[in-house]
């Protein structure tokens, strides 16, 4: 049986960038691995990422690997729509057959593709859940958007189904979200991102921050939810034995720019560009 | 003394069955009479949507009922008949000093019958007689917004309302069901305004919300302090927010009944016994309940006669 | 003799490494090298220690980038595909359904069980997580892997046993073409004896095999073909084992 592949991407991601500050003409050109900065000398704005493009196709993971400053937290919250891009275009498969582009969309049709479509998880709690409710609350947040009737036990009922899927106690999923450790937060960030059955996940640094064992489980998760679901989903990590692990496909970044993209065990073991094998060369393991 | 004894001298009102006491028809000067009316026509337009407005100062302090009253001084006519209830009541002090100042500086009649009445300003309740086409009910709400508990922040509110992304709203009612197995609002409970905005329909019991849907009358929400004015235009649909499966349910009055005139139809207020055992239940709206009371007695006295009639 | 159809054509390979950390250092590691396999064919590369031997095994896996020349692989389909140069999701898709590759070393999930780790590519295949392991089970029970550590963590295996687990993997999705780098090198010869069985069995059903070995012996009676490196010609290596001493152990050199 012929592996879960498609020939039309999920998502379409071209060119996009992103500047913050006024900007000049001279911003791209003066930015980059080859000036060693984000900062426009002239203008003094910060080239966040430019140039970005890829493809996302079916049951693949992508992940996206660079140290801090190189783009990649920016370019995730870019793609989950949260902030708009100065360049560049994102296509999905599902929203006008992948020939609208979603930066064009109206702030309810991207809140919209922000539940269903693309769904996101970030490397902070705080930052993808509502610390003053409850957790299953959190869960069932994206459940209850653009409804005016909702039934309450099959939202229920759905909120324990995520629970378990994520393998959380169901019996704590009245409890504040605040008395939940920081692996639990994330599993229930998982949980809240694949509620409304997303057809492409993205996590922002989904385990740093964790401890060694509570980063495996997590990990476990992950793969498992992607085994299941076919899922395609983006990583974005600086830790290389996540990216090896996890994703199919690498992109490496720096300020700002993809200095090298291939499968990635070719990436982990023949890496081409000066700063890929610094970084290959660099990993604990 | 007397605000008239203070006025003499000063040049009369311009409408001659006015009062005589110098200050304007309905106090507010004609430019802000008019900007009012025409927030009042933007909210109308758009049923259950904030407007912001000018919220003059009139001599009572924030919080005491200034958006209810500035929206009746700018759409009362001489011709109308007023009436004022507070939590009900024709007779407490807050709403009779209301009527006294509003018929001072218009000359309208006043009355204490909600069917003679062609505009009713209302603290905190709807009365429990049903309103007729042509009708104004005018309420004063304390906090106009009803998502402020769920997200403090005014930015985002207003994108909430704009957006329709009333989620936390849901998400709220969802926690209260997980925890007490229904939501325990009692006022201030969210409706949703022709299908499109979340309303706070002031602090009415539960008991009244039903009332909004659909009704006759004009209804038009005031908040002086806030600055903002909503409308609910007549034979407009006004829900509740509930699960499918969890409905919405209004206080539960089984088994009692109003002391004076025996009603199990009007909202009751619950008031403890002077020997402290115990409490006595009493129609909320005065109004109702005279008349019902009225009602009994004739019926009664009707039963006597023939009684009577049958003993010659 | 039937001739067979070339499965693997190997034109001119050239792999050079670019280390830039080391001031752009450049390592030649294999120039113009060239070589056939056939379909069914048990091909074994020898030569000496870092010739470049698992390189190439890395090239046409597409784990190396190729520097120069041309890998054309025979698809299932009868098509003709460049490895060197094709798209990389033809190459993910290769990998999935006809491509298997045994390496050295063990890379898997910390907390993946190693029943998981061996039933992942018949997944990856579209088959349910039930029939995988099933699947994953049988063969891991042939291949005398203690049904207690079936479902334990690889990390925490002997060698031996992360190598059977390591074969098992590649093995399960019974390819078209397997590529082995030294599969057998921690194993026991009773183990040894059982992965020829299997390899043999695949071989008749279909598998062709490339592979490293640093002996031969074991495994002699599976080789049908040595492709030598670092010998100008295949005849030079003939010479030069007939010139060797006896006491090292006889090769077969199959066609």
């Amino acid at each position: 049986m012929a592996s879960r592949g498609q020939c039309s991407p999920v998502l379409r991601v071209d060119n996009v960038g992103k500047i913050y500050g006024p900007g000049c003409p001279y911003c791209v050109e003066l930015t980059g691995p080859e000036h060693g900065r984000n900062v426009c000398p002239k203008c003094l704005s910060i080239v966040a990422f430019h140039g970005i493009s890829f493809e996302l196709f079916e049951t693949e993971v992508l992940g996206i690997v660079g140290e801090s400053g190189s783009g990649k937290s920016s370019l995730l919250r870019c793609l989950h729509l949260d902030e708009d891009p100065c360049s560049g275009s994102l296509y999905h498969k599902e929203v006008d057959n992948g020939r609208r582009d979603l930066f064009t969309c109206s702030w309810q049709q991207k809140r919209t593709i922000r539940t269903r479509l693309l769904a996101v998880v970030y490397q902070s709690p705080h930052l993808g859940l509502r610390m003053g409710l409850t957790a299953g609350a959190n869960v069932a947040e994206p459940l209850l958007v653009n409804h005016h009737r909702p039934n309450f036990g099959a939202i229920r009922a759905r909120v324990m189904d995520l629970f378990n899927r994520v393998e959380l106690p169901t019996d704590r999923a009245d409890c504040p979200i605040r008395s939940f450790s920081g692996g639990m937060q994330q599993r229930v960030q998982i949980a809240r991102a694949l509620a409304c059955n997303p057809s492409v996940l993205l996590l922002d640094e989904p385990t740093s921050g964790l401890d060694v064992s509570v980063q495996a489980s997590v990990l476990d998760l992950i793969r498992r939810i992607q085994w299941d679901t076919g899922l395609p989903v983006v990583i974005v990590s600086h830790d290389l034995g996540v990216i090896r692990l996890l994703t199919t496909r690498t992109l490496v970044m720096r300020f700002g720019r993809v200095v090298e993209a291939g499968l990635t065990d070719q990436i982990l073991s023949d890496p081409q560009h000066p700063y890929t094998q610094q970084l290959v060369a660099s990993a604990l393991t | 003394m007397k605000l008239s004894t203070v006025a003499k001298g000063v040049e009369s009102s311009l409408f001659s069955n006015g009062p005589s006491t110098g200050y304007n028809f309905g106090y507010l000067n004609e430019e802000i009479k008019r900007e009012i009316r025409r927030k009042i026509l933007k909210a109308v337009a758009i049923p259950g949507y904030q407007v912001p407005y000018s919220s003059p100062e009139i001599p009572i302090a924030r919080g005491w009922g200034t958006g209810g009253l500035q929206i009746t001084l700018s759409i009362i006519g001489p011709e109308d008949r007023l009436k004022v209830i507070d939590q009900g009541c024709d007779d407490s002090v807050n709403a009779v000093n209301l009527k006294r100042f509003i018929s001072m500086m218009t000359g309208c009649e006043v009355t204490t019958e909600t069917t003679m009445a062609t505009l009713i300003q209302t603290r905190h309740r709807v009365p429990d007689t049903p309103l007729k086409q042509g009708q104004i009910l005018v309420f004063q709400v304390p906090i106009p917004e009803p998502l402020r508990e769920v997200e403090p922040k005014v930015e985002l509110c207003r994108r909430m309302h704009a957006e329709g992304d009333y989620g936390l709203m849901w998400v709220r009612l969802y926690e209260e069901t997980v925890r007490w197995g229904r939501v325990t609002v009692g006022a201030r409970y969210p409706v949703l305004v022709h299908g499109r905005y979340v309303m706070d329909p002031s602090p009415i019991p539960r008991w009244d919300i039903p009332k909004l849907n659909r009704n006759e009358a004009l209804l038009l929400f005031g908040a002086g302090r806030e600055k903002r004015l909503y409308a609910v235009p007549p034979h407009t649909s006004v829900e509740p927010l509930e699960f499918e499966d969890v409905p919405f349910t209004v206080e539960d009055q089984r088994g009692k009944a109003c002391e004076l005139c025996g009603s199990r139809d009007s909202f009751l207020d619950e008031i403890p016994r002077e020997d402290g055992l115990g409490s006595r239940w009493c129609c909320s709206d005065t109004d109702f309940c005279s008349r019902k009371r009225l009602e009994v007695s004739r019926a009664k006295g009707r039963a006597l006669i023939l009684k009577k009639d049958a003993r010659i | 003799m039937k001739r067979k159809a070339t499965i693997l054509s190997v034109r001119n390979l050239k792999k050079s490494f670019k280390i830039h950390l080391l001031g752009e250092l450049t390592v030649n590691t294999i120039e113009n090298f060239s070589f056939d396999v056939d379909e069914g064919d048990f091909a074994v590369l020898v030569g000496p220690s870092g010739i470049g031997k698992s390189t190439v095994l890395n090239c046409i896996f597409r784990t190396y980038l190729v520097t120069g020349g041309n890998i054309i692989y025979s698809s299932r389909d009868g098509s003709q595909l460049d490895l060197a140069s094709c798209d990389e999701r033809t190459i993910m898709r290769l990998r999935n359904t006809e491509m298997a590759y045994v390496t050295q070393f063990l890379h898997c999930q910390p907390r993946m069980a190693a029943e998981l780790v061996v039933a992942a590519p018949r997944v990856a295949q579209g088959l349910s997580l039930e029939q995988a392991l099933q699947e994953a089970r049988e063969l891991m029970e042939r291949m005398a892997l203690p049904r207690e550590l079936w479902r334990a963590f690889p990390a925490t295996f002997s060698g031996g046993e992360r190598q059977r687990v390591n074969l098992a993997r590649a093995l399960i999705s019974k390819p078209r073409l397997l590529l082995m780098d030294e599969p057998i090198a921690s194993l026991d010869p009773k183990s040894i004896a059982t992965v020829v069985d299997i390899l043999k069995e695949m071989r008749q059903k279909g598998t062709t095999f490339l592979s490293v070995f640093h002996e031969l012996g074991p495994i002699k009676s599976l080789v049908t073909k040595v492709i030598p490196l670092g010998s100008r010609s295949l005849q030079d290596l003939e010479a030069n084992q007939r010139k060797r001493n006896s006491g090292s152990p006889e090769v077969t050199f199959g066609r």
